[in-house]
C-alpha cells in the first residue's frame, strides 16, 4: 500500500504569529511558514491507511527550499517514510493548473506507483481549494472529496469512504472507488482505530517518525523540472493562466461601540456606570 | 465469537500492581497487554506515598524494575515519627521500629513521576512480547462467552480476548465490581486520604528537617486535631516538596460529616507544623483517594474464571497501625499473578491461574499480612460497643491516665510491635482518646506560631487540570437522606460551597418542600467516595478524560 500526500507551506496565520503592515497586507518575510493545517488531516487519513494496512507514506510539495521544514513538520507531527520537494525557480510563481501538472508528473515520477494520494481540503492563503481536484484530473484518477472516514478493501482494490454531501455535516453518504484513487480529506476527518494491536502500531510509529524527523535530510528526495522532464513554458508562471486583475484588500470593520475603561477598585468611578444603568434596571 | 482480537494477557491498569504483573508476565514470554486510562500511567493515581520492600517478601519493585529507587522515587525514609497531639500539646515518639520491621528499605514517591517511569520500562518490556502498554483506554467491563469471563470490553476499543486478565485497575476497580468480587456498600471497609503536595527547595527540606539529600522523613499526627473523625495525618519528604495529608475512617467521614479539605486544614495550621512549613506554603497539588481496608476488604479468593484481581482494586492495603502498606502489596500480587499464569500455562491448563494465585498469596504469607488472625482474634471484640465504651472509660480515668504517666517506655514500645498494632481495633481509643490522653499527660506545649494559609476549596479545584469528558457518575437517588453525605465527605465538594461536585437545596415541589441533591462531576477528582456514601452508578470517565494528576 503505497499512499502520497500532498502539502504546501502557508504563512502561519495564528495570532502572535503572523505579521501585518499598517496597509493590512501581510508582512511574508515576517511571518513564518508552516504545513498547511488542513494537510494534517490528509496526512492523518495517510497515517491512518499506514497503521492499518501497512505500506509506505509518502510526502511531497512543491515550492522553495523553505519547503524542506514544511515537511519535515508533517514528519514530525503526524507520519512520513519519506520526502519529496519539486523545487526550482521554473516552477515558481505557479497558479493552482502549472501546480498541479508539476505534482501529477511528480508522483508519475516515482519509482512506486502509489495506491492513494491524499490532499487537504484548500489551503490557508489561496483558499482555492483546486490544486488536489486538477492534480486528480492531469493524473486521470477517480476522486472522493470531504472524506471523514475511511476503510481500504485491499483484496478488493477498493476503498470505502464515508463522506459529507455537499460539504455538509447534518448529511453524509458512503461511497466506493477504486484504486489508484485521489482522497481530499474534510478538517472532521477522524482517524479510527478500534483495535489494540493498531494502537500499538500508531504509538511506536510515531516514536520512529518523530525519530526520522530529526534527519529529516537523509529520507528527503528533491526534484527540480529537469529531474522530471518538465518542458519550463507549462510550468511556473509562465504554465500559469490564472491572471489576477488586483487585490482589494478587505476594509477593517470599524468598531461599533466605544469602551470606557473603569477602575472597578474605585467606588467613585461606579457611579456613572450606575448613572447609565439606572434607565434599564427601571424598565425605561 | 471468535473474531475477536486475542493476546494471552491483559493488564488492566499500569500502577505498581499492573507494573508488576506486566513485567512478571513479560519476563515469562508471555504476549501481555496493558491498557491504562490515564493520558499517562500515574496521572489517575494518589498514594500518601510511601512505597515498602518487605524483607519477607517474594517480590519488591526494584528488584522487577532495577534503577526504581535512582530514577521513580523520592527520597528514603531513614526516620519515623507519630506525633499524638492534645490542643497546642505534643509528645512524640520515634516509630523507627515499626518501620523499620521487616522492612528492606522505604521510599516517599510521587505517583505520577513513579508510574509513568514504570510505564515506560513496562512497554519495552511487553513490546518485546508482541504486546505493549496502550494510554487512554477505559476498559469498561469483563467480556463473556456462555458465562464464563474470557477477556474485557473497552471505551475506545473493540472487545479483546484473553487467557489471562489481571484487574489492577486500582480502588474503584470496575472489573472487580462486574465480576461481583466487590462492592459500594459499607464505609466501615474504606478510609478516605486527602492530601496536599507542597514545594519547596531540596535545600530548604534538608535543612528545616535536619537531613541530607539522601535521608527523609516520615511523620504521623493523631490525638484531637480532627475534631473526633477517626484517622490520622501524615508528613512525608519528597526530594523537593512534601506531601502532607490525612487519612480518615469513611464511616467516621459520614457519621460525623465531617470535610475532609478542613480536617487538612487543621493539620497544616496547627502550631507542630509551623518548623517544618514555614511562612512560604506553596501547595501545589491537592488530591484524594480511597483506600480499602484489607483487615475487611481483602478478597481471600481474588479471582474467577480467567479474571485475577490485584493490589487496589483486591483490598491489598494494609494498615499496620499507623503505617500505610499498600504498593508493596500490589507488587507482590501483581507478580504472583504472573508468576500463577506462567505455572498453569506450562502445565498445560493456563485458565488454573486464579486458583494457583489464591495459593501463592497465601503460602507467602501475604494473606496473612492483609487479614492478620490476630486482629480476628482481638481486634474485633475491641469494636463491639460495650467494650469501647470501657475501654475509652478507663484510659480517660485517672488509673488511665495514670498508667499512660507511669509506662511511658511501655507505650512507645507498644506503638513499636508489629503484632500488637495489627491487634489495634477500629475505635476512638487508639485513634483519638489514647494519643489525646498521650499529649495532655506527656506532651510539650508547642509555642511556634503557624503562619499557613491553606489554599480555598475553589482554588484547589481550580488549580487541578481536567480535560472535562461526558458526566461518568449519575446520581441514582438525589433525595437528600440517601445521597446528602456526599456533601460533606466528597473531598471536592462541601456544604454551602456551590462550586464542588455535590450540593444540597430545598426544593419546593406542589406545596411541599423537599431536601434535594444535585450532583455536577466536572470537578470530580474520581476518589470514589461517593459511590460508597451517596446512591450512585459509579464509573470512570472515558480514556484520557477527567482529572490528570500531575504530582499524585
Amino acid at each position: 500500500m503505497h499512499t502520497v500526500v500532498l502539502t504546501k507551506g502557508v504563512p502561519d496565520f495564528r495570532e502572535g504569529q503572523v505579521s501585518f503592515d499598517e496597509d493590512g497586507h501581510l508582512e511574508r518575510g515576517k511571518t513564518p511558514t508552516v504545513m498547511n493545517p488542513n494537510d494534517k488531516h490528509a496526512l492523518r487519513a495517510a497515517f491512518q491507511t499506514r497503521v492499518r494496512n501497512g505500506g509506505h507514506v509518502s510526502l511531497m510539495s512543491m515550492g522553495p527550499p523553505g519547503y524542506q521544514e514544511v515537511l519535515q513538520e508533517g514528519m514530525r507531527d503526524v507520519y512520513a517514510d519519506d520526502l519529496y520537494l519539486l523545487s526550482d525557480r521554473e516552477m515558481g510563481a505557479a497558479d493552482t493548473w502549472a501546480t498541479a501538472m508539476t505534482v501529477a508528473t511528480g508522483i508519475e515520477n516515482l519509482e512506486t506507483q502509489p495506491d492513494l494520494v491524499f490532499a487537504g481540503f484548500k489551503t490557508a492563503d489561496g483558499e482555492t481549494g483546486h490544486t488536489g481536484p486538477q492534480t486528480a484530473y492531469c493524473l486521470d484518477w477517480p476522486m472522493v472529496t470531504h472524506v471523514v472516514s475511511l476503510d481500504i478493501d485491499e483484496e478488493a482494490g477498493l476503498l470505502r469512504a464515508k463522506r459529507l454531501v455537499d460539504g455538509d455535516v447534518t448529511e453524509i453518504e458512503t461511497v466506493e472507488a477504486p484504486m489508484p484513487c485521489f482522497v481530499v480529506a474534510d478538517p472532521e476527518f477522524e482517524p479510527t482505530y478500534r483495535k489494540a494491536s493498531h494502537r500499538l502500531e500508531h504509538k511506536q510509529l510515531r516514536e520512529e517518525t518523530q525519530e526520522r524527523a530529526e534527519d529529516y535530510e537523509d529520507v528527503l528526495t528533491v526534484w527540480d523540472h529537469e529531474d522530471l522532464n518538465l518542458d519550463p513554458d507549462y510550468i511556473g508562471l509562465d504554465g500559469s493562466p490564472t491572471i489576477v486583475a488586483g487585490v482589494d484588500p478587505i476594509p477593517k470593520a470599524p468598531s461599533e461601540r466605544e469602551a470606557t475603561v473603569v477602575d472597578g477598585d474605585d467606588p467613585s468611578s461606579l457611579e456613572p456606570v450606575l448613572d447609565e444603568l439606572t434607565p434599564f434596571a427601571a424598565g425605561d | 465469537m471468535t473474531d475477536h482480537e486475542r493476546y494471552e494477557a491483559v493488564v488492566v491498569g499500569c500502577g505498581p500492581g499492573g507494573a508488576a504483573a506486566a513485567a512478571n508476565l513479560a519476563r515469562n514470554g508471555v504476549e501481555t497487554l496493558v491498557l491504562e486510562r490515564g493520558v499517562d500511567a500515574g496521572s489517575k493515581n494518589v498514594s500518601g506515598g510511601l512505597i515498602y520492600a518487605e524483607e519477607s517478601a517474594p517480590y519488591t519493585i526494584d528488584g522487577l524494575f532495577p534503577d526504581f529507587r535512582e530514577e521513580a522515587s523520592e527520597r528514603p525514609v531513614t526516620e519515623n515519627y507519630i506525633h499524638n497531639v492534645a490542643g497546642d500539646k505534643v509528645k512524640t515518639f520515634d516509630i523507627g521500629d515499626l518501620h523499620h520491621h521487616d522492612t528492606a528499605w522505604a521510599d516517599s514517591v510521587l505517583r505520577r513521576r513513579m508510574d509513568s517511569w514504570l510505564a515506560r520500562r513496562v512497554h519495552e518490556l511487553t513490546r518485546e512480547t508482541g504486546g505493549g502498554l496502550l494510554t487512554e483506554v477505559h476498559v469498561t467491563g469483563l467480556l463473556r462467552e456462555k458465562g464464563e469471563i474470557v477477556g474485557v470490553t473497552c471505551e475506545e476499543l473493540d472487545p479483546i480476548e484473553a487467557d489471562i486478565v489481571v484487574a489492577a485497575d486500582g480502588v474503584n476497580s470496575e472489573l472487580a465490581r462486574d465480576a461481583g468480587l466487590m462492592d459500594w456498600e459499607d464505609p466501615d471497609e474504606w478510609f478516605q486520604g486527602v492530601k496536599a503536595v507542597a514545594e519547596m527547595d531540596p535545600d530548604v527540606v534538608d535543612e528545616r528537617f535536619d537531613i541530607d539529600e539522601d535521608e527523609g522523613e516520615a511523620h504521623l499526627f493523631s490525638g484531637d486535631l480532627f475534631d473526633g473523625v477517626r484517622g490520622g495525618g501524615f508528613l512525608y519528604t519528597n526530594e523537593a516538596s512534601l506531601s502532607i495529608g490525612t487519612v480518615f475512617h469513611l464511616d467516621s467521614i459520614a457519621e460525623e460529616r465531617a470535610e475532609p479539605q478542613e480536617l487538612l486544614d487543621s493539620l497544616l495550621t496547627h502550631p507542630l507544623m509551623a518548623q517544618w512549613l514555614g511562612d512560604d506554603y506553596h501547595e501545589v497539588e491537592y488530591s484524594a483517594k480511597l483506600v480499602p481496608d484489607s483487615k475487611k476488604a481483602a478478597l481471600t479468593a481474588p479471582h474467577q474464571d480467567r479474571l485475577v484481581v490485584v493490589g487496589d482494586a483486591a483490598g491489598q492495603m494494609q494498615a499496620q497501625g499507623p503505617i500505610i502498606k499498600g504498593m508493596n502489596h500490589a507488587v507482590t500480587a501483581g507478580a504472583l499473578a504472573a508468576e500463577a499464569f506462567a505455572d498453569a500455562r506450562s502445565r498445560g491448563d493456563p485458565h488454573r491461574a486464579g486458583e494457583f494465585y489464591e495459593k501463592k498469596l497465601h503460602d507467602e504469607g501475604v494473606m496473612d499480612k492483609l487479614r492478620p488472625t490476630s486482629y480476628r482474634a482481638v481486634g474485633k471484640i475491641g469494636e463491639l460497643g460495650p467494650i469501647d465504651g470501657v475501654a475509652n472509660a478507663v484510659a480517660e480515668s485517672a488509673v488511665g491516665r495514670f498508667g499512660v504517666r507511669a509506662a511511658e517506655g511501655l507505650v512507645e514500645r507498644a506503638y513499636n510491635s508489629p503484632t500488637l498494632v495489627s491487634m489495634i481495633p477500629d475505635t476512638k481509643l487508639p485513634y483519638v482518646t489514647l494519643p489525646t490522653i498521650l499529649g495532655e499527660e506527656l506532651g510539650e506545649r508547642v509555642t511556634d506560631e503557624n503562619h499557613v494559609q491553606p489554599p480555598e476549596l475553589d482554588d484547589r479545584i481550580g488549580d487541578l487540570t481536567y480535560d472535562v469528558g461526558d458526566p461518568h457518575i449519575e446520581l441514582v437517588d438525589n433525595s437528600f437522606e440517601a445521597s446528602g453525605t456526599a456533601v460533606t465527605a466528597c473531598p471536592v465538594s462541601a456544604k454551602d460551597f456551590g462550586g464542588g461536585c455535590y450540593r444540597d437545596e430545598m426544593v419546593q415541589t406542589n406545596g411541599h418542600e423537599e431536601h434535594l441533591v444535585s450532583l455536577d462531576t466536572q470537578p470530580c477528582v474520581e476518589c470514589g467516595t461517593c459511590a460508597v456514601v451517596a446512591d450512585t452508578d459509579w464509573e470512570h470517565p472515558a480514556g484520557g478524560k477527567g482529572v490528570e494528576f500531575e504530582q499524585g
